[in-house]
């Protein structure tokens, strides 16, 4: 099956000679939750913004469902679902109007059902002949949601949709992105909160300088590039770090109270046994111990700053 | 053709002119009232005829022309300046929308803005001044002809404007300077053989003389040669949105 989204040797160069993007190449697959990290002014926007048609590119090829991006634009923008990052709305316009605007936009006869259905699916139902300028923050995001989803599209683009929202909200989306998948609907997001995609994405990009410097599983990810830590709370405090334990890859907090010992979490736990055994051997009495896993973001944080 | 596109983008621009009502018509309609009283009850019966003309009834086609040019430019350079300013064309942009598609829904909106503001205008000058149109066919094209010529001009400068101040120069500092000078008030033959040359140069007197014509039958200048202009001024204005659809100037970097 062909991917919903091709990226080939896609270059970008903006007016003022500024190279946005540099040989970017990226499937996205049917169906899945792809998350693009990166820190800000790494390309992020600019890479959406030119599938989704808002901005030129200079050289390459798209496809989005399969339709060229420039030669069959208008396929391949129906195709398409949009949430920039930005708060843009209109302002006196209600929510219901702006919603159906959307739609009959992107070429869908009018279908009040399903404009309804997904006011009520973002709890904007009851605020659909309000005028979108006495909207809060948040339900203004949800409008812009809504817009997106108004013509049913198979891929939506969410440009850091939890940017400024609260905790609640955050949840909500994360509830809805996955209903969505559920439904079907491919969805590409960016974020530089790791959490987000941490919690929601099945695949991860990470994207720097322009270029794409990672694409895989996060499962995958997680494992071949996280390490586990474990900390040792010693009864008595170690003036170094005894000398049978030289070997292994073991640090001393600076007080004494505390060993550190760095394993990969695909190595299993037989370096924790073999650790403990030593201490018991050695005579180190400890009274408390916990294990950590690295999280995305320290992997991520590992990536963009080689 | 993504028709439902297009009566979207149309539908949009005509809401938001039934709720700005107050500023699209009824400030029009009265400013051009205020002219029908002072320069053609008040003023004009102590006014000669021009050309066997009655003064009041002689302006009304420069009156209706002014208003016709500044509520085209105003009405379209806002539809779309207005987007770029709050960032809503995005959505524009990434639809299925041909450029040919967006400039109909929102040039297409002005200008039915800017003719059902030209025939309120013309009904209201009959509270005034007693006229007859001699061909109204001809005066109903070049109603059109101009609103869609000027609200393709509008289009243009809201593409070009980054500023709301900008958005006002061309309206305020030079059309309307034309159409005083273009022969609204007077007909350019009672000018100086220098200034009637001179006067020539601007396009306005082409379009007031031509209305006029299809009022009077009089003109200053051939009508053939206003409706030559009207639409020299057309495609002109067309190539321009062909070409900032083109390039993508001020819409797509």
């Amino acid at each position: 099956m062909q991917p919903d989204i091709s990226v080939k040797h896609l270059n970008k160069t903006y007016g003022d000679g500024f190279r946005a993007l540099k040989d970017i190449n990226l499937d996205i697959e049917h169906g899945e939750i792809f998350a693009l990290l990166g820190p800000n002014g790494a390309g992020k926007t600019t890479l959406i913004s030119i599938i989704c048609g808002i901005v030129n590119l200079t050289s390459g090829q798209v496809t989005a469902g399969g339709f060229d991006i420039v030669k069959d634009y208008r396929q391949a923008r129906k195709t398409i679902g949009l949430v920039p990052q930005e708060l843009n709305t209109d302002s006196f316009e209600t929510v219901w109007d702006t919603v159906s605007f959307s739609r009959g936009l992107f070429g869908k006869p009018a279908n009040p059902a399903h404009i309804e259905q997904v006011l009520r699916d973002l709890s904007l139902w009851d605020k659909r002949d309000n005028r979108i300028m006495s909207l809060s923050g948040g339900m203004k995001r949800r409008v812009m949601i809504a817009k997106a989803l108004s013509h049913e599209p198979q891929i939506l683009f969410l440009d850091e949709p939890t940017a400024g929202v609260d905790v609640e909200l955050r949840r909500d989306m994360w509830n809805m992105v996955r209903k969505l998948r559920e439904s079907g609907v491919t969805i590409i997001l960016t974020t530089h909160y790791i959490e987000e995609a941490e919690e929601m994405a099945d695949r991860i990009g990470v994207i720097r300088q322009g270029e794409i410097i990672l694409v895989e599983e996060k499962t995958s990810l997680m494992s071949k590039l996280g390490k586990k830590e474990l900390r040792l709370q010693l009864q008595a405090p170690l003036e170094k770090i005894p000398g049978e334990l030289t070997l292994e890859p073991v640090e001393l907090s600076s007080d004494g109270y505390e060993l550190i010992y760095s394993f990969d979490s695909q190595e299993e736990q037989a370096g924790v046994a073999r650790l403990l055994r030593m201490l018991g051997d050695i005579g180190i009495e400890y009274r408390d111990l916990r294990t950590r896993e690295s999280s995305l973001e320290d992997i991520f944080v590992g990536l963009v700053h080689e | 053709m993504n028709l439902h596109g297009v009566s979207a983008i149309y539908r949009f621009e005509m809401a938001r002119m039934r709720r700005t009502l107050m500023q699209s018509v009824a400030s029009p309609v009265i400013s051009t009232c205020l002219y029908f009283v002072v320069f053609g009850s008040a003023i004009g019966s102590r006014m000669g005829d021009i050309d066997n003309i009655s003064y009041g009834a002689y302006i009304i086609p420069g009156l209706v022309m002014l208003s016709l040019l500044m509520q085209s430019i105003s009405n379209a350079s806002f539809g779309i300046y207005m987007p770029k300013f709050s960032g809503t064309i995005y959505e524009v942009l990434s639809a299925p929308v041909s450029y040919v598609e967006v400039v109909l829904g929102y040039v297409g909106a002005a200008a039915t803005k800017s003719v059902i503001l030209g025939i309120i205008i013309l009904l209201t000058a009959k509270l005034f001044v007693n006229y007859d149109v001699l061909h109204p066919f001809w005066m109903f094209g070049f109603l059109v002809l101009t609103a869609i010529t000027f609200s393709l001009f509008g289009f243009i400068i809201g593409i070009w404007a980054d500023g709301f101040e900008k958005l006002q120069i061309v309206p305020l500092m030079i059309v309307t300077p034309l159409v005083f000078l273009g022969g609204t008030f007077y007909s350019i033959n009672m000018l100086p053989e220098i200034w009637q040359t001179i006067s020539l140069f601007n396009p306005v007197v082409y379009l007031i003389s031509g209305f006029r014509w299809a009022f009077y039958g009089v003109s200053d200048v051939h009508v053939g040669i206003s409706v030559a202009m009207t639409f020299f001024f057309l495609t002109a204005c067309m190539v321009g949105v062909w070409w900032i659809f083109k390039t993508g100037y001020r819409l797509r970097s």
